[in-house]
């Protein structure tokens, strides 16, 4: 089932008197296509988990349209929807056992659709066994890790056959180890059910590594749409360059002077296409080659030996924030020294306009 | 220094239990004068602290030679309807605060909260006069109608519904679930110990009523256990029969003192969260 | 529009309840108070004014039970709150038999005032076979007996406010306890560290840290004690005004029915008395406590 979001819109009314209304969703237009698995990402606040509000139903859009294939369910309530939902507190009820909180939806199913008691029993101990709990159904939920927790309200979210899977954050509760656990978990019961999935979330390290596809949101607004690793790649903005990636990209306040882009009183790269003028400079982590006679110069603060590689903590005067952060393979050495000398890696350097963030492409002279 | 330190808990410890026996000596002193036979009572100028030929023949008396077992059957039926409505009225109540959305919602709550400093003295005028003006005086419904109201339970429970998690919600209105079934199937049982202490509360308040149900009724048919008790000592027994005025006062204390032992924890943590008595 | 109808429709058994048994009687207990010369059996009067106040004020009746219910209150807010507090600072101070102890003292909440009333009664009052256990005690120490409960006033009086703190210590306990158990341990600790004696644990940390439940136990105790009525009707009777001990509350209640019931009017005009002076009372103490809370 394709989910088509179309010119999504939800405005607030603003909570003091007198405020402005708040545009929690702007705009939003995209189709999730049939059987993917969407990131929607963002920092709290950016409209995320309205926009997963709206897919279900709970929120109802002041603007736009959505489409469940062909079928405008806009005006739909949520138990039309045939969605299923998953929470970041699980949201299983407290008072009834594994069983009971998997078979609560379906207890809900009224004329035609009626179901008998073995049937619910049936369908419920197959939601269970898809997400690997059927040991644990006469358990309640305080008795359980939250790992499990998780199980069950995905199950509960599964054993209605739901048309599309909305998770909220699914995986924040967890301690680190269960979260990569569970997201392999999600990542396996989705491409086995290959249901319609929206998973939001504030970690870009998550969205990254269990979509197909992610959205990044900021203030109710969509900034990129596309496969995590394009997005990784080709920011489209200063906000989508700085919101992926650990760590994060570093920014310099740079400027462009006859095809040499300068940060600092240092030419560090030779470009073409670009004007004259000031910008805005975001090297990645990995752009940085250490070499002693690199055309750009930092001020070693530290070095944190990491293992697999190295990482080279300096500071810029240009810099915007407290250091910059390189990663270099571990068998290159730093001579200890008060400075740190690097040569720049093209594909890893993005420019942005200094007002707007907006990208500025650019060619490498040779 | 250690000596010292013991001969402080010692002083607390002889301050506690004196205490205790003031609080414990009425009741030990109602029992023992309940078994107590009329003649050896009023026999002791100086009164045993003990007795050695125990006898129920007052029990017997209070529930033969005055209707205490009407009193009591009364109080039952009174509590138990008025408990049991209360209820009804104060979870519907607060589930609309706690959960649903409609116009004037935050209005209306602060407008109960403000009621809730009105003291029933005050509109207890009225309601007798309302009451009496309805024929509803020495009826059951006169004695529990007013009785009902709870502003204070209403603002308990939904502070106690309204901690639980909004998701829940989401999750059972996405599944189809009517409010009405989400009230019953997931808020009640969750907000179950909070109703359990309401309804503990509840059946205190009831049982030791006294002032309500003085007004509303002169009929003895319809006197609970609080005026029944007022009624025995005034025109009792026919005679000043103390051993068997104590054992109607054992029989009519005693329920509450059950549930009390029963409930302890419970009781308590409840009035501690805000009932104070009457 | 829906979701509107069925809020209100949850919520209208409570509001008829309210309206009816709560507004109304609001509203009407000013209006009755202003009506003079109020017939019950008629329900008619013949002006409007403020005759009926007047009337209450100089009743002699009303006059007694002002001084009396001042009395009450003055004697056990005080001494029950101080007491509670040094038995709930004995009962944390302890942990052998603290389950023992609590239990027994919360006892009175769940017992029937009107019941227990007697049995203070009998051990109080001198009858013909015997002078009661308390005058025994009395005579004991050398003392000569007092007929406590139709003898004379301060005798009465006395047993009034110490039924009457006997009853309202249980709660009073109880919140002090749960106040004291709810102060943070990690105080205690730093100050042990610092060898802060405990007289100066005491006033510098717990008392302030309790300080509002203390407040909040003063004024529903203010509150409560001014609404005294059923212990004295538990140790004096019905009839009040013959013992000379009614209580403001019960003066209401006798204008209402009774023997020298069937007057609305003044019994409004009371009431309303009470409460002015029940709201004067806690404004006061509401300031006071806002300005002396330590946090």
């Amino acid at each position: 089932m394709k989910v088509v979001l179309s010119h999504l819109t939800k405005i607030y009314p603003s909570r003091t008197k007198g405020g402005k209304p708040v545009r929690a969703v702007d705009d939003f237009t995209f189709e999730i296509p049939d059987g993917k698995l969407i990131g929607l990402l963002g920092p709290s606040g950016c409209g995320k988990s309205t926009t997963l509000n709206l897919i279900s139903g709970l929120e109802t859009p002041t603007d736009g349209k959505i489409y469940f294939g062909d079928t405008d369910v806009t005006g739909l309530p949520p138990e039309k929807r045939g969605v299923g939902l998953v929470f970041q507190n699980y949201a299983l009820y407290p008072h009834l056992t594994v069983r009971e909180n998997i078979r609560f939806p379906l207890e809900n199913f009224r004329g035609k659709d009626k179901l008998t008691n073995e049937e619910m029993d049936r369908r419920a101990l197959e939601a269970a066994k898809l997400v690997q709990i059927d040991g644990l159904m006469e358990r309640k939920p305080a008795q359980m890790s939250g790992g499990q927790q998780q199980r069950v309200a995905i199950a509960r979210a599964l054993v209605k056959m739901p048309r599309v899977l909305l998770l909220d954050e699914p995986l924040s509760n967890l301690d680190a180890r269960l979260r990569l656990q569970t997201r392999e978990e999600l990542r396996r019961i989705q491409n086995e059910t290959g249901i319609t999935t929206v998973f939001v979330t504030h970690d870009q390290e998550e969205a990254m590594s269990i979509s197909d596809m992610i959205v990044v949101m900021e203030k109710g607004v969509v900034r990129q749409i596309g496969a995590p690793q394009e997005v990784y790649d080709d920011p489209k903005n200063l906000f989508v360059a700085k919101f992926l990636g650990t760590p994060p990209i570093n920014v310099f306040r740079g400027s462009v002077k006859a095809g040499r882009l300068m940060i600092g009183s240092e030419a560090v790269l030779d470009i073409k296409g670009v004007p004259d003028g000031d910008i805005t400079v975001g090297i990645r982590p990995e752009g940085f080659v250490l070499n002693e006679n690199g055309r750009f110069t930092c001020d070693l603060t530290r070095v944190e030996v990491m293992g697999r590689d190295t990482s080279v903590v300096s500071t810029h005067k240009c810099m915007e924030g407290v250091s910059v952060r390189s990663i270099i393979p571990s068998e290159d050495k730093v001579k200890s020294g008060r400075t740190v000398r690097f040569d720049l890696k093209p594909a890893k350097v993005h420019l942005f306009d200094a007002k707007t963030g907006e990208r500025v492409y650019y060619e490498v002279a040779k | 220094m250690k000596n010292k330190v013991s001969v402080g808990k010692v002083l607390i410890y002889i301050f506690l239990t004196i205490w205790a026996i003031m609080v414990i000596f009425p009741f030990y002193w109602m029992v023992l004068t309940s078994i107590k036979s009329y003649s050896s009572y009023n026999g002791e100028y100086v009164p045993q602290f003990f007795t050695l030929s125990p006898t129920l023949e007052n029990y017997v008396a209070a529930f033969t030679q005055v209707p205490l077992a009407k009193y009591f059957l009364n109080t039952l039926i009174f509590t138990i309807i008025t408990t049991a409505v209360m209820l009804v009225v104060v979870i519907l109540a607060a589930f609309a605060f706690a959960r649903l959305e409609f116009k004037g919602k935050d209005l209306v709550f602060t407008l109960f909260l403000s009621l809730m400093m009105i003291p029933n003295e005050l509109v207890i005028i009225t309601n007798f006069q309302t009451i009496t003006s309805l024929g509803m005086r020495n009826t059951f419904l006169g004695l529990i109608l007013p009785s009902i109201t709870s502003i204070f339970y209403i603002y308990l429970l939904k502070e106690n519904f309204a901690e639980i998690p909004d998701e829940l919600y989401k999750a059972a209105k996405v599944d189809g679930t009517s409010d009405f079934k989400y009230l019953v199937k997931v808020m009640i049982p969750i907000s179950q110990p909070t109703i359990v202490t309401i309804t503990i509360l509840k059946v205190i308040e009831c049982w030791n009523s006294y002032v309500w149900p003085r007004l509303i009724t002169d009929d003895e048919a319809y006197f609970l256990v609080s005026n029944g008790i007022q009624e025995i000592r005034e025109n009792g027994f026919g005679r000043e029969n103390i051993p068997a005025m104590m054992a109607a006062v054992v029989v009519i204390s005693l329920p509450l003192i059950i549930l009390f032992l029963i409930f302890r924890k419970k009781i308590m943590a409840g009035v501690s969260r805000g009932g104070t008595k009457g | 529009m829906k979701n509107n109808l069925k809020g209100w429709l949850y919520l209208l058994p409570a509001i008829v309840f309210l309206a009816v048994f709560m507004v109304y009687p609001l509203i009407d207990v000013f209006i009755y108070s202003v009506e003079e010369g109020y017939n019950s059996a008629s329900q008619t009067y013949f002006g409007v004014g403020l005759f009926n106040f007047n009337y209450v004020l100089r009743d002699p009746y009303f006059l007694q039970a002002v001084k009396n219910t001042l009395i009450l209150v003055v004697i056990t807010v005080p001494l029950s709150t101080g007491l509670a507090l040094l038995i709930s600072l004995g009962l944390s101070s302890i942990k052998k038999l603290q389950d023992l102890f609590q239990t027994i003292y919360f006892l009175p909440y769940v017992t029937n005032t009107l019941a227990v009333g007697l049995v203070f009664m009998i051990l109080f009052k001198p009858t013909a076979y015997s002078e009661g256990l308390v005058n025994l005690l009395i005579n004991f120490f050398g003392g000569r007996s007092v007929d406590f409960i139709d003898g004379p006033y301060w005798a009465k009086m006395f047993v009034l406010c110490f039924y009457t703190i006997w009853i309202v210590m249980p709660f009073k306990i109880l919140i002090l306890t749960s106040a004291l158990a709810s102060v943070n341990r990690d105080y205690y600790k730093v100050a042990q560290v610092d060898a802060t004696p405990s007289w100066r644990v005491f006033t510098k940390i717990t008392l302030p840290m309790i300080s509002p439940m203390i407040f909040y136990l003063v004024i529903t105790g203010f509150i409560g004690a001014f609404k005294a009525y059923s212990d004295a009707v538990a140790l004096f009777g019905t009839n009040l005004n013959a013992a000379g001990m009614n209580t403001i509350v019960g003066y209401v209640y006798d204008m209402l029915y009774g023997d020298s019931g069937g007057y609305p009017s003044y019994a409004s005009a009371a009431a309303l008395v009470l409460f002015a002076i029940v709201l004067t009372i806690t404004t006061v103490n509401l300031l006071v406590s806002k300005k002396n809370a330590h946090y």
